[in-house]
């Protein structure tokens, strides 16, 4: 069995921070491994462990810069990796699920994998959208927001939670092969052991560009485009204690009296 | 080409709140657009859900017959048909869990580009979408080049409309291709019970992932016991097995409503705000002035919890 996870590297912004044009000046960006990714590596390496052959193959679409965060994936167990990248993919302002499905699509034909696993979402443009769009994309069933997998392959179902509001989970059958969206908290990541971390050195990490994929850059054409990026108006009214730590604490504690949750 | 198609959303008998915003988004523009706001129906007792959706500025509702509870397969589907019966320019969806389990693959069947996660949506010749980025610290606008698009909208972000209309209620006879279901729900489990209820107290100390790590857990545990609190928290910390799944405060945890939220060190994530917003009063500590939670706070302390919570305790004992 083959599962492909897509892994992004995405952008957290400092607390303080400018805005340069349409982005967050990227002197105030810090680089990552997106959070929902990580367990969606996890359960794949997870699943590989339990079963007898089971490759993990990761890919990403992301400049030169993400290999570092694709090599955590290798030493914490994924087999090899794929990193999309050519100067066509650099000069696009906007990647939209769409696209991103479009340019995955190509992997998957050349992967042939039975799952594909995705994060929910991405931390910093928080589409959510692009695991769906990419089982329809490429005709396999799929299910989003998954917090709970148990996997029959030999019956080439995937018996999954899918975490619903308010506290209550779905429990849906979904016929291999599929795309599930992880969300956090279906396991434990685990770190990369330091011997994880010399082993992935020397795994494989091919760079691919859309030629390659048998993709054109016609691929990138996207009807959506960012016209402005602003810090929201705060609505905020928030009456900000001002001092030491000390000084603080006691306007807290002193506020907590008067409306009257703790006894003064 | 002007007519807008919304979804409800119900779920076990009853429908949603995002359902009676979809009508608020959906009046909106095509009243915009001088075109009519179809909304579509899909499973449950369709009957029963069109009365309670017969709201002002709704044309045309159309219910569909198609299983109890929510198939993806299926809505999307029936979605599809509609949509080529209809033919609207806008298409609007909610950002529920569902939504994301079903927005992105119509979006893609129809060809049509999708926006997530709106909080604003305006529509003058092209839509402009307002939605947020790094993990709400700005606002974007997203301009569609195209004559239709689908929009999925965040939930309680909009008022609900509650006012009756006089739509037109239309059974829809959707051809579904059984074959293509490939997905079965079989049932539904309710988690997070347990010893407390977070929802009943009336003063929560809610801690994040600015506690950094489970051995500062006993400092909070301190506070709590000094103030007679009850101890809640983000998702982060039961994610990691510090807190059991009673204690998250969210979308998809407890909603909570108590005199005195305490957020400390939480950044206020759309999907956590969603469970407290409703808290008689707010307080923040965080380190970051421009943490989204702080747009919500009615007191903030902006500095390290790890040197205020220690006077906090000293202060109150
Ligand atoms: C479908 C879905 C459902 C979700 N449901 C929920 C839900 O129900 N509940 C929920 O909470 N989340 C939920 N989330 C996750 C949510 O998106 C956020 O990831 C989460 O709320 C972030 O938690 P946090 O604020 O603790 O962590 P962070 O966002 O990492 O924030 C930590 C904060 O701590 C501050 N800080 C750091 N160090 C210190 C210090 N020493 N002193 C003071 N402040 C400090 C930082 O400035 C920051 O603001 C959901 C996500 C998805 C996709």
């Amino acid at each position: 069995m083959k599962i492909l996870v897509t892994v992004k590297e995405v952008a957290e912004a400092e607390d303080d921070f400018d805005i340069d044009g349409l982005d967050i000046d990227d002197r105030y960006l810090e680089y990552d491994l997106n959070e929902w990714d990580e367990y969606a590596i996890e359960e794949a390496v997870q699943i590989k462990e339990d079963g007898e052959d089971v490759e993990v193959v990761s890919v990403t679409i992301g400049p030169e810069r993400a290999e570092e965060t694709i090599r955590m994936a290798l030493a914490k167990g994924v087999d090899r990796a794929i990193r999309v990248w050519d100067d066509d993919v650099a000069a696009t302002d906007v990647l939209d699920p769409a696209t991103k499905a479009d340019v995955l699509a190509a992997v998957v034909e050349q992967e042939e994998p039975d799952l594909v696993f995705t994060g929910v979402q991405a931390g910093d443009d928080s589409f959510g959208a692009t695991g769906v769009a990419l089982a329809e994309t490429i005709g396999f069933e799929w299910g989003a927001v998954v917090n709970a997998l148990d996997l029959d392959a030999e019956e080439g179902v995937a018996n999954v939670h899918r975490e619903l509001e308010g506290g209550i989970e779905e429990l849906t059958e979904i016929q291999l092969p599929s795309v599930l969206t992880i969300q956090t908290g279906i396991n434990e990541p685990r770190y990369a052991s330091l011997r994880g971390i010399r082993q992935a050195q020397s795994k494989p990490l091919d760079v691919q560009t859309l030629s390659d994929l048998g993709l054109d850059a016609g691929v990138l054409e996207s009807p959506l485009q960012r016209t402005e990026m602003y810090e929201p108006e705060s609505e905020g009214e928030a009456v900000v204690f001002e001092g030491s730590s000390e000084d603080t604490a006691g306007e807290l504690a002193d506020l907590l009296q008067d409306v009257g949750v703790v006894e003064g | 080409m002007s007519d807008v198609l919304a979804v409800a959303e119900h779920r076990q008998g009853e429908l949603r709140d995002v359902s009676f915003e979809l009508v608020t988004v959906g009046r909106q523009l095509a009243a915009d657009q001088g075109g009519e706001l179809h909304l579509a129906v899909i499973g449950g007792d369709v009957d029963a859900f069109a009365d309670e959706l017969n709201l002002d500025g709704v044309s045309v509702i159309h219910t569909v017959d198609a299983g109890e509870e929510f198939n993806h397969d299926i809505y999307t589907q029936v979605t599809e048909q509609l949509f080529e019966e209809i033919e609207p320019s806008t298409l609007l969806l909610p950002n529920s869990v569902n939504g994301l389990d079903y927005a992105p693959a119509i979006a893609s069947r129809l060809d049509v580009p999708l926006v997530t996660d709106a909080v604003d949506i305006a529509r003058d010749g092209t839509t402009e979408v307002t939605r947020e980025m790094y993990g709400s610290k700005v606002e974007t606008t997203v301009a569609v080049d195209d004559d239709t698009v689908a929009v999925s909208i965040r939930p309680a972000e909009w008022e609900a409309t509650d006012a009756d209309g006089d739509a037109d209620v239309v059974a829809f006879d959707a051809d579904i291709d059984e074959s293509a279901v490939k997905s079965t729900v079989t049932g539904f489990e309710e988690v997070a019970g347990g010893d407390v209820d977070i929802s009943e107290a009336e003063f929560l100390v809610s801690i994040g992932r600015g506690i950094e790590e489970e051995d500062n857990l006993p400092l909070i545990e301190e506070l709590v016991e000094a103030t007679d609190a009850t101890l809640s928290s983000s998702r982060p910390i039961v994610d990691n097995g510090w807190l059991p799944k009673n204690r998250q405060v969210g979308q998809s945890g407890k909603v909570v409503t108590p005199d005195v939220y305490l957020a400390i060190g939480i950044s206020g994530a759309v999907q956590h705000v969603a469970g407290m917003k409703g808290s008689d009063t707010i307080v923040a500590i965080n380190t970051d002035p421009n943490a989204p939670i702080m747009d919500l706070a009615d007191y903030a302390i902006v500095d390290d919890l790890f040197d205020v919570v220690p006077e906090l305790i000293d202060a109150l004992e």
